[in-house]
């Protein structure tokens, strides 16, 4: 028997017994940088590929939810710092080796044409909801802004500007939208001292993960059917892949030192088997995979479920990720 | 009266109630408030103060730092002090925590009517005043000398002072009789003196140390275990005996799992492979020794084989350990331990140990045992104290022959309502001692303290004890107040002095103050013929060639001696006993009826199910008197009971479960604790720190925490020969599920 | 620093003369004791206690993950955390494999500073100073002659978690 214990000084609120540094605010803020770079990821590349008018959902429409959910993302970051008031130290800082910095400047900076991107289109939207539905509120909503905007000289002057330059804006946004999403996984994969987290497929999956919400989103928001089964097979592709990625990550940990191999204990026997393996890869990614080729195949299946399975999966399997990683550690106490 | 109800102060009204008693163990601090700081200061921009340290009774002198607002910041070890070397051990360092505390004792108490539990506040005035008039009631109806004060700590000299003034020699403290007594009396036999405090083992110059018990490490004393570090770097050799891997038994060259109460068995068979294997030392036992011859004959036959069937130790292991003293001799000692009040023979077994020490050359070596030297102060000159028409010798002697001092568990027999009205105790004065969780046989104390005219408890914190009081009188902390210096024996004479650092908080007054106002009131006005302490203390001083004004800018006073503390080479010298000699054969004990060589006697074995109830200390706590300490509490806010992995498995006892614990008489622990599964244990012993459970909810962070050890010692066995309480002869079964209240009688 | 296990008796005062000196708040630490016990009853069981603390990383990547620049580390390579500039993003807390660092309950980042106020005052650290067993062995690592240098090239000694890469600076005797 082996018996290591706490003397005395140890249980410290948010670090022992549980570290519990990081909790919701982080899941959700890592969901919706991944969904955020998804959405833009689609928007700008399908422009780029002159999508423009049969897939309007994707360039037009649904861009406008992310400047929404980027602010959303930056007040819950905001929210969850013990030492509110000092947050503005984040902005006087650039450190490059740090991604909490990093990150927090990619969403600062991809803020910018989030917002611009979605305000090009303003007309265009108000028109695709009038199509869809004209009793929409959000119609008087939108057009209220775009009077706004057009009173606004400078800001007309500066969307004239971007639209100039909107396909070099463009390729500038995918680069920056894949960098948001590799960072939501990146920011968890740089803790050397949390086991778990600490493996190069973090980025690439967080980021495989992440399109894939976006994906599921678009597919459950678009009304054409085309579009549908785009993403349809996009999100069956990623899915494929991040499962992939997934044995990849645990077939590796497997093969590393101690502490790595208890870290996917954790997930293969431990305390997060069940919520992981039932919930995450189960309801969030194989059962949405199977319904999906079985919409493929002809089957009739209600997009939204399929598309809520995906979504509520990426969330969940940020949480858990979160939990899990504090919970793996180097046994030091 | 029925007190076997618990009556707990009702702070109702209380004037102090602008210090509202806050759920949160931080709320409660008001240091964190007043210490707004966030970043620490220099030593330079601190004051200090000296002070003795009163968190045990090792005494460590210190000094206070406090900022420019005057809030006490650390506590610091006087690094000329012998005891403190510079450092204060856990308890000390978080002394500060006592005068912090907000659950402290804030005024005077008075419980008119025992039948209720309403205690009403009041002045010092009517305090004393009542105290007075009770206590000229009991000395018109049964004698002044019908009283007996109990007392510990630094309280006890102004309380014995007071009432030896009144003519009453009626005091005792638990330091004997419940602690140090047996060895007092073992060594005094074997050496002519006795032990004291701190024990003149020569640790740090040692290179064989032998512990029986004594559990040094967690027993803190502070020097002590800074000396047991100077051991280990000198490589010194350390044995230790004890049922429990204890931390200095995992230090240990060899640990001696012993069966508990068989330590005898074991300590003879030490002396017989030191005699017959002639790895005594012979030279200095024909010099000073008496009855070597009967020895050798005592112990021919106490073979480590014959040993090892009593004790489970391994034959081998006896006699390499005893090869291993051997060996190191004469810097070899077996420290007397401390607390030695065990299983009722405990005089014998600490004999045994000074006679092995006597072979090992020990006394008076170097690395062995020194003899101390001290400072004697004066006593401030008053009037001759009454002479008493009797004392505690007079119930005590004919029974007890070797008590040396009061012992508590007489005075609490003398306190039954059945005991002979000529020496019947009706009044009781308790001060710095938490008197009912430190006695064990609570019922025999319930039914004492049923029969007593007046019960007055002086403590600084609402203990237990103080449920039980007619009087409570709260004392201020040791960092608000004068007391008399520290002197006491060391390898060098050193006096120390206590001063206050901070003025004192609430309505509390030092026991000087207390002592002399009461005095005041029972007439004794010419035995107080100074205005304070400070006074006294400054005439001391001056006696001994310093000042009080000097004490209070260096706090320790080291003093030229000229004896040597250890013997000089061939030195011819004269023990304080019968025959001049250490004595082997102790003729005292001889002629007093008593085995003149200790002999074993076998204890009793649990019942199956049952467990040895093993206690013992924590490093970061004082008996039951720190629980509550703010520090101290976050450093260990409950005690856990250790069981050995093969004996939880018959119970299905995992690790971490709530247990209870019932001893072999039906006793209940009133609170459940965690059951800590340890190898660090022998599977027929449990163990636990004494000092938690506590049952006063006045203590709003003790409080409930973890199982008293106290209310499950029922059974005592007395020692024949100097009336200590031996409290390891119980044994106690677990309980897995939370007992019905009608089962909890403790 | 150097801590040997041999000595340290668990007494936990380097926790409480800490909490002193530097006005931790109570409920908190920036240091503590762990027990270990190994083997079984009676032949082979062994225990130890071990004084644990911000390691001082060489590598430090509490200090490498910290988007402020708070955390920092001052000469002597003591790794630091300014007030003003923490932001309580939790990121360094992730980033410690010990578990050195704690929300302090104003907000900000706490944890070890080795004392450094007493440091250039040319004492020790507090909890070597209080330390009854003398097993904090404080000093120089770059002069080989300090005590904690010798005390390395004398004992054998361990380093906690050095998997985790970071190169910890505190050192323990065995
Ligand atoms: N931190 C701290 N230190 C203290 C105190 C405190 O309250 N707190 N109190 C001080 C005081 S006044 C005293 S008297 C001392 C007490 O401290 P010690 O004198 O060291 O007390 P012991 O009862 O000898 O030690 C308890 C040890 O005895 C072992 N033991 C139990 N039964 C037996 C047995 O039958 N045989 C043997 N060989 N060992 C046995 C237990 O397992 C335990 O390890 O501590 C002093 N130091
Ligand atoms: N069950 C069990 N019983 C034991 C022991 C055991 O291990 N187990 N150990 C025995 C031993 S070795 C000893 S020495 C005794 C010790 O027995 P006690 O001396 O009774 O021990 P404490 O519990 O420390 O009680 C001290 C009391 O003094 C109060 N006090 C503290 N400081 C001051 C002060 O400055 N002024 C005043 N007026 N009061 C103060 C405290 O609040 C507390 O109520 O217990 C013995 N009894
Ligand atoms: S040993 Fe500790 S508690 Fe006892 S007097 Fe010294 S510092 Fe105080
Ligand atoms: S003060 Fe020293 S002996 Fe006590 S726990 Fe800390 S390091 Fe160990
Ligand atoms: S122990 Fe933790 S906080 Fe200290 S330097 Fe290393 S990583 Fe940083
Ligand atoms: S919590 Fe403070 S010190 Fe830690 S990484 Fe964030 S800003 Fe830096
Ligand atoms: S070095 Fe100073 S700050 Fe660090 S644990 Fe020790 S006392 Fe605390
Ligand atoms: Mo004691």
């Amino acid at each position: 028997m082996e018996e290591i214990l706490n003397v005395s000084g140890r249980v410290i609120p948010h670090v022992y017994p549980h570290l519990e540094i990081w909790g919701s605010a982080i899941a959700i803020y890592l969901f919706i940088g991944g969904l955020a770079a998804g959405l833009l990821f689609f928007a700008n590349f399908f422009y780029l590929s002159g999508k423009q008018n049969s897939m309007p959902m994707t360039i037009k429409v649904a861009p406008i939810i992310t400047p929404i959910i980027i602010s959303l993302g930056l007040i819950l970051l905001v929210f969850d710092l013990h030492h509110k008031l000092y947050f503005w130290q984040l902005l006087l800082h650039i450190k490059m080796r740090s991604p909490m910095s990093w990150g927090a400047w990619t969403l600062s900076v991809i803020m910018i044409p989030a917002i611009l991107w979605p305000l090009t289109y303003l007309e265009d939207t108000i028109d695709y909801l009038k199509k869809r539905n004209d009793k929409c509120k959000l119609i008087g909503l939108f057009t209220w802004a775009n009077n706004l905007v057009n009173k606004i000289k400078p800001l007309v002057l500066l969307l004239n500007f971007f639209n100039k330059y909107k396909k070099l804006a463009a390729y500038l946004t995918i680069y920056l939208s894949i960098i948001l999403g590799v960072y939501t996984g990146i920011l968890l994969s740089a803790f050397n001292a949390r086991p778990l987290w600490n493996t190069s497929i973090l980025g690439p999956l967080f980021l495989t993960s992440g399109v894939s919400t976006a994906a599921a989103l678009l597919m459950w928001l678009s009304n054409n059917p085309l579009e549908r089964k785009l993403y349809s097979k996009i999100d069956l592709f990623l899915i494929a892949i991040e499962l992939f990625f997934i044995i990849h990550m645990f077939m590796g940990m497997q093969a590393g030192g101690n502490a790595q191999v208890e870290a996917a204990q954790l997930f293969l026997g431990g305390p997060f088997t069940a919520s992981f393996w039932v919930l995450v890869v189960g309801l969030g990614l194989v059962i949405p995979a199977t319904l999906e080729i079985l919409e493929l195949s002809g089957f009739h299946v209600p997009i939204g479920i399929i598309s809520f399975l995906i979504l509520f999966g990426g969330l969940l399997f940020r949480f858990i990720m979160i939990y899990a990683g504090q919970a793996s550690s180097f046994h030091v106490l | 009266m029925k007190t076997t109800r618990r009556q707990f102060i009702k702070i109702a009204g209380m004037g102090t109630a602008g210090v509202a008693v806050a759920g949160s163990v931080l709320g409660s601090v008001q240091k964190a408030a007043e210490r707004s700081i966030s970043t620490p200061s220099s030593d330079s921009e601190l004051f200090r103060t000296p002070t003795y340290c009163e968190v045990c009774f090792w005494k460590c002198a210190a000094w206070v730092y406090k900022d420019k607002e005057g809030n006490i910041q650390k506590l610091i070890g006087n690094a000329t002090d012998q005891h403190a070397r510079g450092k204060l051990c856990p308890r000390g360092t978080g002394g500060l925590g006592m005068y912090y505390d907000n659950d402290r004792l804030k005024k005077p108490l008075i419980r008119r009517n025992r039948e209720d539990d309403h205690y009403e506040e009041v002045s010092w005035e009517v305090a004393l005043d009542f105290i007075a008039k009770k206590m000229k009631g009991i000395k018109k109806d049964w004698g002044k000398e019908n009283m007996a004060v109990f007392v510990h700590g630094s309280p006890a000299k102004h309380f014995e002072y007071l009432f030896k003034a009144y003519g009453n020699e009626n005091h005792s403290e638990p330091a004997y009789a419940q602690c140090a007594g047996p060895r007092e009396a073992g060594f005094f036999a074997t050496f002519g003196s006795g032990v004291g405090s701190p024990e003149p083992a020569d640790m740090q110059n040692s290179k064989c140390i032998i512990f029986i018990g004594n559990h040094v490490g967690e027993n803190m004393h502070n020097s002590y275990v800074q000396e047991l570090s100077l051991a280990i770097d000198n490589d010194a050799d350390i044995i230790v005996v004890d049922p429990r891997l204890s931390t200095v038994a995992a230090k240990a060259t060899h640990w001696l799992p012993i069966k508990p109460g068989t330590d005898i068995a074991l300590l003879l068979a030490w002396m017989h492979v030191l005699i017959y294997d002639n790895i005594y030392d012979k030279e200095y036992i024909d010099k000073y020794a008496f009855g070597f011859e009967e020895l050798k004959a005592h112990v021919a036959n106490y073979t480590p084989e014959w040993a090892s069937g009593i004790t489970t130790i391994d034959p081998e292991l006896i006699r390499k350990s005893a090869h291993t003293m051997a060996a190191a001799a004469p810097a070899a000692v077996i420290h007397p331990g401390r607390h030695t009040t065990w299983y009722g023979d405990d005089t014998q077994r600490e004999r045994s140990m000074a006679i092995i020490n006597a072979l090992l050359g020990a006394f008076g070596r170097k690395g062995g045992m020194y003899m101390g030297v001290k400072q004697k102060l004066p006593n401030y000159p008053v009037p001759e104290f009454p002479e008493p028409k009797w004392t505690w010798k007079d119930i005590t002697l004919d029974k007890y022959k070797n008590a040396a001092v009061g012992l508590t568990n007489v005075l609490i027999d003398a306190s039954l309502p059945e005991y002979p009205k000529e020496h019947q105790i009706k009044g009781w004065f308790i001060a710095g001692t938490s008197f009912i969780n430190t006695i064990p046989d609570r019922k025999k104390m319930f039914k004492a303290m049923d029969n007593q005219e007046l019960i007055v408890v002086v403590d600084t914190m609402p203990m237990e004890m103080t449920g039980y009081a007619d009087v409570v009188l709260p004392e201020s902390t040791y960092l608000e107040r004068y007391d008399y210096a520290r002197g006491g024996k060391n390898r060098v004479a050193q006096v120390a002095l206590r001063m206050p650092a901070v003025e004192a908080k609430y309505d509390t007054k030092p026991s000087w103050w207390i002592a002399k106002e009461l005095g005041n009131r029972l007439g004794l006005k010419k035995y107080y013929p100074w205005k304070d302490l400070e006074e006294v203390l400054d005439w001391q001083f001056q006696k001994i060639g310093t000042s009080l004004e000097e004490m209070k800018r260096i706090g320790v006073k080291t003093f030229e001696s000229d004896e040597s503390i250890y013997l000089l080479p061939g030195e011819d010298f004269e023990f304080n006993t019968n025959t001049g000699k250490i004595e082997l054969y102790s003729t005292d004990f001889a002629e007093k009826g008593y085995d003149p060589l200790p002999k074993f006697t076998r204890h009793e074995s649990p019942d199956p199910g049952f467990y040895h109830l093993v206690y013992g200390r924590a490093p970061m706590h004082t008996f039951g008197r720190t629980q509550n300490n703010p520090y101290l509490y976050e450093l260990r806010k409950t005690n856990d009971v250790w069981i050995n992995p093969r004996t939880a498995k018959l119970w299905g006892i995992e690790n971490g479960m709530e247990i209870w614990l019932k001893n072999q008489d039906g006793i209940v622990s009133e609170f459940s604790t965690k059951a800590r599964l340890t190898e660090r244990i022998r599977p027929d012993s449990i163990y636990m720190v004494h000092g938690f459970g506590h049952t006063s909810k006045k203590l709003t962070r003790a409080y409930g925490k973890g199982i008293n050890d106290l209310p499950l010692i029922t059974k005592v066995k007395i020692d024949p020969i100097m009336g200590g309480t031996g409290m390891r002869n119980n044994f106690v079964t677990f309980l897995l599920e939370k007992p019905k209240k009608e089962e909890v009688k403790s | 620093m150097a801590m040997d296990t041999r000595k340290c008796v668990g007494c936990s005062d380097c926790v409480v003369a800490c909490q002193t000196e530097n006005n931790v708040p109570l409920g908190y630490c920036r240091d503590w004791i762990v027990e270990t016990v190994k083997g079984s009853y009676p032949e082979t069981v062994k225990m130890h206690f071990a004084s644990e603390r911000c390691m001082q990383c060489d590598n430090t990547p509490c200090v490498r993950t910290c988007p402020t620049g708070a955390s920092h580390v001052i000469e002597g390579g003591i790794v630091k955390v300014t007030h003003d500039e923490c932001i309580g993003c939790g990121a360094c807390i992730e980033a410690c494999p010990y578990g050195a660092r704690y929300v302090h309950p104003d907000g900000y980042i706490d944890k070890c500073t080795f004392c450094d106020h007493r440091l250039e005052q040319g004492m020790n650290p507090a909890c070597v100073d209080v330390c009854p067993t003398s097993c904090l062995i404080f000093g120089d690592l770059d002069d080989p002659r300090s005590p904690v240098s010798k005390a390395l090239q004398e004992k054998d000694w361990y380093v906690l978690a050095p998997e985790a890469g970071t190169n910890p600076q505190l050192y323990f005797l065995k």
